[in-house]
């Protein structure tokens, strides 16, 4: 997790301008560091790119928009990084 | 190409849906309104309607890859260079390549060259949402195949 979490906070600081040591584990991307939608899209396609993977945010918001879901799930950093984790893992080899 | 319409391609002349690419061609007018303000007595293609012809070709690149099952709209533009004038009666070849496909988005990167020297090249993002509605997809598509994109292969 700590590099996943490493490369995470690395594009979003140099994405969004964003001094590197105000980027957690905790934090939340919306609320705590105002990443804005279409900000998230470069950083999506830079996540996609440096794991090899798509992450599947139409899912996600879906999940959030009809309840099944907290936004905090997949927008807190920690939790996003289980995510790209998991889906890394899931890769076909 | 009828600007005034905004839109800025004439033909769609290949599209590979495995590549994620797209080519178009785009005749500017002779004529158009545009010249009229752009500029008077000296007519130029606006170089904001030559990103949008990156950007409608990018689109073609999207649907083609999505088989029409998502509406590709601009968001964002990067890098973007308008390296030429462009003026009345210029044939210009457009090319876009879906850089990447993003869940709910797209990545392109498209150019223009006219005559084989460049023109413009830019990069651009795009979100991918569902169609609001049925008829809008299947004015989409009719008016793709009226650009000759090939729907069979979509």
């Amino acid at each position: 997790m700590s590099s996943t979490f490493d490369t995470v906070a690395d594009i979003i600081s140099d994405t969004c301008d964003i001094p590197r040591e105000e980027i957690t584990p905790e934090s939340h991307v919306i609320d705590d560091l105002g990443i804005d939608s279409l900000d998230f899209l470069d950083i999506a396609f830079a996540i996609d790119k440096a794991f090899g993977i798509k992450m599947p945010f139409e899912q996600w918001t879906q999940d959030v928009n009809e309840g099944k879901a907290d936004a905090e799930e997949y927008f807190v950093l920690k939790n996003l990084c289980a995510r790209i984790d998991e889906l890394t893992a899931a890769k076909p080899a | 190409m009828r600007p005034e319409y905004f839109q800025l391609i004439s033909r769609i002349e290949a599209v590979d849906t495995a590549a994620g690419t797209a080519r178009a061609r785009a005749v500017v007018p002779e004529e158009s309104t545009i010249f009229e303000g752009h500029f008077p007595g000296h007519p130029l293609m606006p170089g904001v309607l030559l990103i949008e012809s990156m950007a409608q070709t990018s689109g073609f690149a999207i649907l083609g890859m999505n088989g029409f099952e998502g509406m590709p709209f601009l968001a964002g533009v990067r890098e973007a260079k308008l390296r030429r004038f462009v003026t009345p009666g210029n044939e210009l070849d457009v090319e876009a390549r879906v850089e990447h496909d993003g869940s709910g988005f797209a990545m392109t990167e498209a150019s223009i060259r006219h005559e084989g020297s460049a023109v413009a090249s830019a990069k651009l993002t795009f979100r991918v949402m569902p169609f609001p509605s049925p008829d809008f997809r299947t004015e989409m598509r009719s008016y793709a195949e009226r650009l000759g994109f090939p729907l069979e292969v979509a």
